[in-house]
């Protein structure tokens, strides 16, 4: 395999046999769908002692669109004249019916492409002039920007025919939510890296300053991981609850700050829903007013379907950290990775599915 | 001939003639298919092995190979991991209308290639033509026939302690594609590890019935086709990370695309179990044959877990891998 300073980096066996020999109970969430997978994958639960539990957070952008959201992008992809631009890990989503989804709109015949970049859902409108082409905006800041540049080049480019439909989402919002619920006991965060790239540092200052909680924003290779783990252990053991950077490769204290501009210039934070948990303040992000004619909730003029909360799985509960996916009566049973009920087991980053492919 | 082939190609009268004779049987001229007869009849078999594939691999050229080199590849390493030695193969085209001519010699002339790569005739065949929108291009399905030369290979004869090998680094083919038809980034030269398998496999059975079982990890990459070893056997198998090899190139992909070389199709590669006795020897008789140079023992037989396979990853953890399941992929063979 490719020799990779930071999958496994030097001295790493002496931090893994100080972590193997602590023997108090912490909790630390991976706020990450990215760190789920890279647990799961190099297989750091099952070296490390069972009283140190990792949890996964509510970092699957995916697992934390709610399924009426799923319900109103099905409704739309109905429409002959639409075609659904998006990312590979949504088309399997399925909807409030069992069995919808957009994967099977395709195969019904309804014109949904898998893009890697929210530029080629542009390219895809330039040259499908007679097709309205709604890109699925989703993720994080992460993603965030991508969509701007594409919003960008749409309106550089006088594409008409391309609008977004936006569910991304902000972390900040949705980690005050998690940590001002009554039944919150996690003792450490491993930040996303991948998000701490735009935001910077600051971006997760409060969890220092407001809460002192232990976090450490992380990159994304075992090393990173297993070395955030014991900063995480060592700041609680010495009572030195404050924010670290390990990702420092990849993370600046300020972030990205052309990549938040143009995020900046065509979103703007709304109140938002999130699967299992609600609605949150603030939480979303959707096209500012005067870019209205790119958002396709106005454009084609959607009656967004209400928030009913009546979802028959656990992903809920899962994605606040609250259940193992295995406690889930579903898991295993029936939602497989063939066969995914819910949404954390048909994302590639959710906690079910890591669960499932990497179980032991 | 026309530059495009038209539907009436595909109409069974005087076009379609003009396409198989002016075009397919300058490449394949052997006495059976010369006869253009509703089958050929072969002689010479005891025992012998058949196999059949089909392929849709999109887009139909790609760095290292092309739909007409993997459908020869295809069946003849089929025939090859049973042990047989391949000699006659079938060829059937299903062609969309407005496929190019151009493109279409080109595919034949890559199957002539192979073929006589793999000392394989060309017997009998077929094409038809279906209207726009009604297929991808080109379709192909080949068949083939190979005389049996080993007949002892089976799961089981794995045993508790044997080892397994691959004949290269894994991966190449499915990432290859992958790029090549997404065009998703430059700066990552791949190719396709397409390749007949009938130097390597012989290489393998040289060492007779220390060879258990082997065959070549297509579509679900290694992992799945280890899984297919010890499925339903009171034995697993136990890989190493740090012995697999993988080139930089489908690695960095890989990271990038969210995929896992373990997962991504090869179409040159051999995987196999084999003893103790003779792994050492076999890797470096493999590393001295052409597309075996990366050759590496890269795991073992264990009674430890029954019917599953696992890799002990680089920090010392393990995790189990299971079959490929809902990944999305392109079409890629």
């Amino acid at each position: 395999m490719l020799w990779n300073e930071f999958k496994k980096p030097k001295d790493i066996e002496k931090i893994l046999s100080a972590l193997t020999k602590y023997d108090k109970e912490i909790r630390i969430m991976e706020i990450c769908g990215t760190h789920t997978v890279s647990i799961a994958k190099s297989g750091i639960k099952g070296i490390l002692p069972k009283n140190i539990k990792l949890i996964s957070g509510p970092g699957c952008p995916v697992c934390v669109t709610p399924t009426e959201r799923i319900d109103d992008i099905l409704f739309l992809s109905k429409n002959k004249d639409v075609l659904i631009a998006t990312y590979g890990d949504m088309i399997r989503v399925t909807g409030s019916i069992d069995g919808t989804s957009l994967e099977k709109r395709k195969a019904e015949g309804f014109d949904i492409r898998v893009v890697y970049s929210p530029l080629d859902a542009v390219k895809i409108a330039q040259c499908c002039k007679d097709k309205e082409v709604v890109f699925i905006g989703i993720g994080f800041e992460t993603t965030a920007p991508s969509t701007a540049i594409a919003i960008e080049r749409a309106i550089n480019e006088g594409v008409n025919n391309f609008s977004v439909f936006s569910l991304h989402k902000m972390v900040e919002p949705v980690l005050r939510k998690l940590i001002n619920m009554n039944d919150f006991n996690i003792d450490g965060f491993l930040c996303p890296g991948n998000v701490a790239v735009i935001i910077g540092e600051e971006g997760f200052r409060f969890l220092e300053i407001e809460f002192k909680i232990p976090s450490v924003i992380c990159g994304f290779e075992a090393g990173d991981i297993i070395y955030s783990i014991y900063r995480l252990i060592q700041m609680r053991e010495n009572k030195d609850f404050k924010l670290e950077n390990e990702y420092i490769r990849a993370v600046k204290q300020k972030g990205n700050e052309i990549a938040r501009n143009i995020m900046n210039k065509y979103f703007e934070p709304c109140d938002d829903i999130w699967r299992g948990i609600g609605w949150i303040e603030n939480s979303g992000l959707k096209l500012k007013d005067e870019y209205i004619q790119y958002d396709a909730v106005k454009k084609f003029n959607l009656d967004l379907n209400p928030y009913k909360n009546n979802d028959f799985c656990s992903c809920g509960e899962v994605i606040k950290g609250k259940i193992d996916p295995r406690e889930c009566k579903l898991f295993s049973t029936v939602c497989t990775i063939e066969n995914p009920k819910g949404p954390c087991m048909v994302s590639s980053e959710g906690a079910c599915a890591a669960a499932y492919k990497y179980s032991d | 001939m026309d530059d495009i082939i038209t539907l009436s190609y595909g109409s069974g009268g005087r076009k379609t003639s003009e396409l198989i004779e002016d075009i397919i049987l300058p490449h394949f001229r052997n006495e059976e298919l010369s006869k253009l007869k509703d089958g050929a009849v072969l002689e010479g078999f005891e025992k012998m092995v058949f196999s059949t594939d089909s392929f849709v691999v999109n887009p139909y050229f790609f760095p290292g190979g092309d739909i007409g080199k993997l459908s020869v590849c295809g069946t003849v390493n089929d025939i090859c991991m049973c042990g047989g030695e391949p000699r006659y193969l079938s060829l059937s085209f299903i062609i969309e209308e407005g496929f190019k001519t151009k493109d279409f010699l080109r595919i034949i002339e890559s199957i002539e290639k192979t073929a006589k790569m793999c000392n394989v005739e060309v017997v009998t065949g077929d094409t038809k033509v279906v209207e726009k929108g009604k297929g991808d291009g080109i379709f192909i399905n080949t068949s083939g026939i190979g005389t049996l030369k080993y007949d002892f290979l089976g799961e089981d004869r794995m045993k508790d302690g044997d080892l397994v090998i691959v004949t290269g680094n894994i991966g190449d083919h499915g990432v290859a594609v992958m790029l090549e038809r997404e065009q998703l980034f430059t700066g990552i030269n791949l190719v396709s590890d397409c390749r007949p398998l009938n130097v390597l496999s012989k290489e393998i059975l040289y060492f007779k019935e220390n060879i258990k079982i082997m065959r070549d990890p297509t579509r679900g990459g290694l992992a799945t086709t280890l899984n297919e070893f010890v499925e339903g056997l009171e034995l697993g198998i136990e890989l190493y990370e740090d012995r697999l090899p993988v080139s930089n190139e489908v690695n960095t992909a890989c990271e990038i695309l969210g995929i896992d070389p373990l997962y991504s199709a090869n179409e040159g590669k051999i995987t196999a179990v084999v003893s103790p006795d003779i792994a050492e020897e076999l890797i470096e008789k493999l590393r001295k044959t052409e597309g075996g140079e990366k050759a590496a023992i890269i795991g073992k037989v264990t009674s430890n877990h029954k019917g599953r396979v696992t890799l002990k990853t680089e920090i010392g953890g393990t995790r189990i891998l299971t079959k490929l399941s809902g990944m999305q992929l392109p079409r890629i063979c």
